[in-house]
C-alpha cells in the first residue's frame, strides 16, 4: 500500500519532467475535453435529475411536521445537492465512466506497445499522455458539477410541483432563502480535487499495467475502485478542514 | 555502430541476459536470433533504454546510453527508430498521422514538408493511397511497413526491429527482410533485428549474434551460420525441416 503511494508520487513527478512544447499539448487538452466533457454530459444531466427529483420527494417524506414550512423541502434539497450529490455522486459517476475509460485506453496502449513507442522516440509518455487528460479533467469536471446542480435542482422542481408536493413559488422561495455562497465555492474546490483524483488515479492504474487483455479489465476496474476510495476519503477531508467548526 | 558490454539483466531470481557483449555495425542487418525465451527480446529493450540493465553498457556511436545525463538519452533516443513486433500504430490516429507523428512532436517542420516526407516514407515501403486509413483497417504485413515508414521518417542513425515477420506470410516476410536490409544499405543506418525466423538470417544475416540461455554463444554471419560446430547453435538452425534437408544433401 506505501509502495503503491510512493509510485503514484513518483508517477506524478513525471508528470512535469521532459514535457513537450505547449503546442503539442493545447491539441491533446481540447481533445480529451471533449470526450471528457461532451461525452459526460448526457450521463450527468440524466443521473443529476433523477438525483434531485429523488431528494425533493424524500425529503418532504420527511417533512412530517406541519410547524415546518413547505419551502424548507427545497431549501434541504438545494443543500444536498450543492454540498455532496453534485460533486461527490457525480464524481462516483465520473469515475466509472471517465475514469474506466482512461484506464483501458492507456492500459490498451501499453500492452500494445504503443507507450514504448512513445518511450523510444525520446518522448515523455506519462506527460504526453496523461497531462492532457488531468488538465482537461480540471477543466471540464467543475463545469459538470455545475451542471448536476442545475439539473438537480431543476429534477427537484420538476418531482416537487408536477406531484402538488410543494408549489413553484415554495420551490423558489426555498431554493433563494438562507443561501450561503461558500456552499457553491466548497462544492466547486470539491470538483477539481475530485477531478485531480479521478483522471491521475485512473490514468496511474491504466499506465501501469502488465499482461494481456484481461490485466486490461483489471486495471480499469482498480482504477475505479482506487479513485472511488480517494474521493470518498477527500470528501471528509474537505468537509472536516473547511466546514467543521 | 553500436557496442554493447557485459549486459547483465535479471527479473527476480530469474538470470534473463548474463554478460552479453557485442557489436552491432553500420549500413548492414544485425541480427539477434535464439529460440523463445532465451532473452532477445529482453536484450533489445535493454539496448534502446526500456529496460534497465542490471548492469553493463551501451555505446551509441562511443556515447554511454546509460552513463549519460537526461539530455543524452533523449538525444540519443532521437536518433532511434523502431518497430514493433505489433507494429505498436497509434489506434486512433489514421496512417498518415502515425507516420507523421515524429515529425509533429520532434520536428518543427511545416505541414507541407511533412505530408511530402510522409508520402515519400509510405511510398518507400511500398504504401500508397492508405494515407486516410486507420490501422484497424489494414493488413498485418501493411501494419508492419507502416511501422517501419514511422520508424524512418525521422531519419534516424539506429533502427530496430523486434520480430519484424512474426505472424506474417512467407512471401509478406521476405518482403520485410529485403524491405530492411535495402533501407538499412540506402540509409547507412545501423539496424538490429531480434528474429527467430530462419528464412530471415539466411536472407539477411549478415551478421548474427545467437543467444543462448541469456549468454552470446556465437557470432558470424549466414555463410558460417551452417557449420559453426556449436551444438546448441545446430539445434536452433536445423530444427527447421527445410534446413535439415539441406543439410543432410
Amino acid at each position: 500500500m506505501i509502495t503503491e503511494i510512493g509510485k503514484y508520487f513518483i508517477f506524478l513527478g513525471h508528470l512535469f519532467t521532459n514535457r513537450e512544447s505547449f503546442r503539442t499539448y493545447y491539441n491533446l487538452i481540447l481533445e480529451e475535453c471533449v470526450a471528457i466533457g461532451v461525452g459526460s454530459l448526457f450521463l450527468v444531466a440524466l443521473v443529476s435529475t433523477f438525483m434531485g427529483a429523488v431528494t425533493t420527494v424524500q425529503t418532504a417524506f420527511n417533512m412530517v411536521s406541519d410547524f415546518i414550512p413547505d419551502y424548507v423541502i427545497s431549501q434541504v434539497a438545494r443543500e444536498m445537492i450543492v454540498l455532496e450529490l453534485a460533486p461527490t455522486i457525480i464524481a462516483v459517476i465520473y469515475a466509472g465512466k471517465v475514469g474506466s475509460s482512461m484506464a483501458s485506453g492507456l492500459g490498451t496502449m501499453r500492452i500494445t506497445e504503443q507507450i514504448d513507442a512513445l518511450e523510444v522516440m525520446g518522448i515523455n509518455s506519462i506527460s504526453y499522455l496523461v497531462l492532457p487528460k488531468i488538465i482537461a479533467s480540471l477543466l471540464m469536471y467543475p463545469l459538470l458539477v455545475i451542471l448536476a446542480g442545475f439539473c438537480g435542482m431543476l429534477g427537484g422542481y420538476l418531482a416537487g410541483t408536477l406531484t402538488g408536493l410543494i408549489t413553484p413559488a415554495d420551490y423558489i422561495l426555498g431554493l433563494r432563502s438562507g443561501y450561503n455562497e461558500f456552499t457553491i465555492a466548497f462544492a466547486l474546490i470539491k470538483s477539481v480535487v475530485f477531478a485531480f483524483l479521478v483522471s491521475s488515479i485512473s490514468s496511474y492504474n491504466g499506465y501501469n499495467t502488465q499482461g494481456g487483455a484481461l490485466e486490461v479489465g483489471v486495471s480499469s476496474t482498480k482504477a475505479v475502485t482506487s479513485s472511488v476510495i480517494a474521493v470518498l476519503i477527500a470528501d471528509y477531508l474537505l468537509a472536516q478542514l473547511l466546514l467543521g467548526k | 555502430m553500436i557496442k554493447i558490454q557485459s549486459i547483465t539483466k535479471s527479473f527476480g531470481d530469474k538470470l534473463v541476459l548474463n554478460d552479453v557483449t557485442g557489436t552491432f555495425e553500420k549500413g548492414k542487418p544485425n541480427l539477434i536470433i535464439g529460440a523463445s525465451g532465451t532473452g532477445k527480446s529482453v536484450l533489445l529493450k535493454c539496448i534502446v533504454g526500456l529496460v534497465k540493465p542490471d548492469q553493463g553498457q551501451v555505446f551509441y556511436d562511443g556515447r554511454d546510453f546509460f552513463a549519460g545525463d537526461r539530455d543524452l538519452k533523449i538525444e540519443v533516443r532521437r536518433e532511434i527508430g523502431m518497430l514493433f513486433q505489433g507494429g505498436a500504430l497509434f489506434d486512433s490516429k489514421t496512417v498518415e498521422q502515425n507516420v507523421m507523428f515524429p515529425l509533429d512532436v520532434l520536428t518543427r517542420m511545416k505541414a507541407e514538408e511533412k505530408i511530402e516526407r510522409v508520402n515519400f516514407c509510405l511510398k518507400r515501403v511500398g504504401l500508397e493511397n492508405v494515407n486516410k486509413k486507420m490501422p484497424s483497417e489494414i493488413s498485418g504485413g501493411m501494419k508492419k511497413r507502416v511501422g517501419i515508414a514511422r520508424a524512418i521518417v525521422n531519419n534516424p542513425n539506429y533502427l530496430f526491429c523486434d520480430e519484424p515477420n512474426s505472424g506474417l506470410d512467407p512471401q509478406t516476410s521476405v518482403l520485410i527482410d529485403d524491405l530492411i536490409q535495402d533501407i538499412t544499405q540506402d540509409y547507412d543506418m545501423t539496424t538490429v533485428v531480434v528474429t527467430h525466423d530462419m528464412n530471415s538470417v539466411m536472407g539477411i544475416g549478415e551478421k548474427i549474434m545467437f543467444i543462448y540461455k541469456g549468454r552470446n554463444l556465437w557470432e558470424g554471419n549466414k555463410n558460417d551460420i551452417t557449420h559453426s560446430g556449436i551444438q546448441e547453435l545446430d539445434d536452433f538452425v536445423f530444427a527447421n525441416k527445410v534446413m535439415n534437408s539441406l543439410r543432410d544433401k
